[in-house]
């Protein structure tokens, strides 16, 4: 066991293309960190330097305290899974998963003994005989994952394990890896390209965008806390909403109603130099159906009338589409890339497509007009240009970013402050909606 | 696709038996010769009047065809397992390797096995002589390995390229050094390419007429097909048709046995890497 250090770590191909830029991530003994991020982005390079199957152009690989840039893969002591599983088609799961110890000339009756206990753990033990191809799917996925175990290594690196298993069994051995990973308490890397798995597995989850680490925190914090517009749209299903606003004098007009900036988020954005647009980002279950808000709660968000376009019920949930038309879309690189990544070709275009995820109990039908409660406090703000999140403190302290609501007929008086800062499921953007707004109908308390 | 019409079944039969007549009635004349007693030689008659098994006899009996018959079976063997060594290697590194000069080497290797045999005689011939491997069996077992290892590294190289890189990867990561790599996981997977391409050089080899005719002068290194040209009939104007019939018969054998026992390895080999699956 040990703890893996990247510093620095660059890798420019032959033909000058720069996979992985400038790469720095300290994974602790014992830790399970996830790379994730849209195909291309560098995530498998990044495992692959690790791993010693691709050069490293510059920085600097630490396993265990040693500098391993130069050695070999054999010399490293890490094991890996592959995406194939790569197997051994000519050998039995036996001499598969015994191969690496034989090849360290390992005596006979330790490889027997230690094969034997990894099929026991995995549930291979009447399968020792057998050669690959006559596996299933998922007995080879547990093979794979028997040839890393039985060596004790270092480390486990997994490259996409699981992605070519069907849905059901995925989820069932995304579990059985977690469990895996807690029992040995060896430090693992993982690498997937998708984001649930990643926020199941991780105890750290590094997200990639074309080379570069945009953020590695725990899933809660990269969920709540994501510090700009790509993490905040890859990481969530469905994804994160985003719509343009306006910034005019504290006050921040979106399609769905007006806020007013708090002090400090109106610093924050003052001091970005950020212009007066800005991108707007809720998530769909920020959205309520507002007849099942507590009156508790309403004073919280903002409500909006919108025509349901399409709604899809899971049992547990309900999903919810409707569109706001806007003079103005979201134009953003970033967007872009995850539009691209999620095969949808009409990025904003026309009118803004709308998520909400409603509890189970709603009464809103398809095609109707719904009442809508948004709940503002969880509202992220981003900088078009960079893609910061400008609703997260600078400073670090993790204070409430205020944003409060503006009344649209009675103008600009916000309600007073209501103590609500000791919410724990509060997040850093603190944002506070008033009612009634203009053109939206509402009425909310 | 439509089902076959009995008219169309009696007319591929038809054309069927033409080819196979065409091909085997020499082979049976061969045959048929080689039984046949030398004063017998010319009667027309398909079936022999009269069986003998002299003709093997003598041909069998006689250093005159039993070294020549060694010297096949020695070459054969060598230049194959030499052509298939060096073939595995270089089929490796063109399916695997990006290194310079990649296209330029493929290149060349087609060219060699397009390149007439009959034009590289003399100039071989010279250097041969020039190096004193005129008349020895390294003297046709190069020649051999040269003209085998186009063909070794074409078909190697696609059964290479079938191979899931991953594996190699897998390999590495689990502690093996490449060599490793290569002999335990990828030489053995690529093992029925290898057993094709050994069949290939090994037919090229032992069916041979022109380099062994021309770089050998003894049955010290003369092969088997070179040797029949030598033999002696009773005086020296006859033509000891019976004896040439039985040794081409002789060393046909194996050759018959080799491709029904390996036909479809073979077929697999020529056609591999035409279509994915």
């Amino acid at each position: 066991m040990a703890e893996i250090v990247l510093e620095h770590i660059t890798k420019r191909f032959p033909d000058g293309s720069l996979a992985v830029n400038d790469f720095n991530l300290e994974i602790a003994d014992g830790e399970f960190v996830i790379l994730v991020g849209p195909s291309g982005c560098g995530k498998s390079t990044t495992l692959n330097m690790i791993a010693g199957l691709e050069d490293i152009t510059s920085g600097e690989v630490r396993i265990g305290g040693q500098v391993v840039n130069n050695k070999t893969p054999k010399d490293r002591d890490i094991a890996m899974v592959f995406q194939s599983y790569a197997l051994y088609p000519h050998m039995t799961v036996r001499e598969n998963m015994g191969f690496a110890l034989k090849l360290a000339k390992t005596p006979q009756a330790t490889i027997t003994q230690k094969v034997d206990e990894a099929a026991r753990i995995l549930d291979l033990t009447q399968l020792l005989d057998r050669r690959p191809a006559n596996l299933s799917g998922g007995q080879r996925q547990r093979v794979a994952m028997g040839r890393a175990i039985v060596r004790d290594p270092a480390a486990f690196l997994m490259d996409e394990p699981l992605s070519n298993l069907d849905a059901k069994l995925r989820v069932q051995t995304r579990t059985e890896v977690s469990r895996l990973q807690r029992r040995l308490g060896t430090t693992m890397v993982y690498v997937t390209h998708d984001q649930v798995e990643a926020l199941t597995l991780g105890d750290r989850v590094a997200v990639m965008r074309s080379g570069v680490l945009q953020q590695a925190a725990s899933p809660k914090e990269l969920y709540e806390r994501p510090v700009n517009l790509f993490v905040a749209g890859f990481i969530g299903s469905p994804a994160m909403n985003f719509m343009a606003g306006t910034l005019e004098e504290g006050v921040l007009r979106t399609s769905l109603g007006e806020f007013r900036l708090g002090d400090r988020m109106r610093r924050e954005v003052e001091r970005s130099g950020t212009g007066r647009e800005v991108i707007v980002g809720l998530r769909p279950e920020n959205f309520e159906d507002v007849a099942l808000v507590s009156p508790d709660n309403r004073p919280h968000g903002i409500t909006l009338h919108a025509t349901i376009d399409v709604l899809e019920s899971l049992g547990s949930d309900v999903f919810v589409y409707f569109t706001r038309e806007l003079g103005h879309g979201v134009n953003s690189a970033e967007l872009e890339e995850l539009a691209r990544d999620s095969g949808r070709t009409d990025s904003g275009a026309g009118g803004e497509t709308i998520v909400a995820r409603l509890d189970a109990a709603t009464r809103i039908a398809e095609g109707q007009d719904a009442e809508l409660w948004v709940d503002s406090r969880a509202m992220h703000i981003f900088d078009p240009a960079t893609g910061r999140n400008l609703s997260l403190a600078s400073d670090g302290d993790g204070g409430a970013v205020s944003v409060q609501p503006v009344s649209g007929a009675d103008a600009v008086q916000p309600e007073p402050a209501q103590p609500e800062t000791a919410d724990p499921n509060a997040t850093a953007t603190d944002i506070r909606a008033v009612p009634g707004q203009a053109g939206q109908g509402g009425e909310a308390t | 696709m439509a089902a076959i019409t009995p008219r169309q079944r009696t007319g591929w039969a038809t054309a069927n038996f033409v080819v196979i007549a065409l091909a085997l009635i020499p082979v049976l004349w061969l045959v048929s010769l080689s039984f046949k007693t030398p004063t017998a030689v010319l009667d027309p008659s398909f079936i022999p009047s009269q069986w003998t098994w002299g003709n093997y006899h003598g041909i069998l009996t006689s250093s005159q065809f039993l070294r020549p018959l060694l010297n096949s079976i020695g070459i054969g063997l060598i230049s194959t397992l030499v052509a298939v060594i060096l073939a595995s290697m270089a089929a490796y590194a063109v399916a695997r390797l990006r290194f310079p000069g990649k296209s330029v080497l493929i290149g060349m290797a087609l060219l060699i096995a397009m390149f007439p045999l009959i034009a590289l005689v003399t100039p071989l011939f010279t250097i041969e002589r020039a190096l004193g491997l005129f008349n020895t069996w390294p003297g046709l077992i190069i020649p051999y390995v040269a003209f085998g290892l186009p063909l070794g590294i074409y078909t190697l190289s696609a059964f290479f390229r079938e191979i899931p890189w991953e594996l190699e990867k897998a390999a590495k990561v689990d502690g093996a050094t490449p060599f490793q790599a290569f002999i335990r996981v990828i030489a053995p997977l690529a093992a029925p390419g290898m057993v094709t391409t050994a069949i290939l050089v090994f037919l090229a080899c032992w069916n041979d007429f022109l380099l062994a005719i021309s770089f050998t002068s003894t049955i010290s290194a003369r092969t088997a097909p070179a040797a029949m040209q030598y033999f002696s009939g009773g005086s020296v104007f006859t033509i000891p048709t019976g004896p040439i019939a039985a040794a081409a018969v002789v060393i046909t054998i194996p050759i018959i046995i080799f491709v029904l026992f390996f036909q479809r390895r073979i077929v697999a080999g020529l056609t591999s890497g035409a279509v994915k699956g």
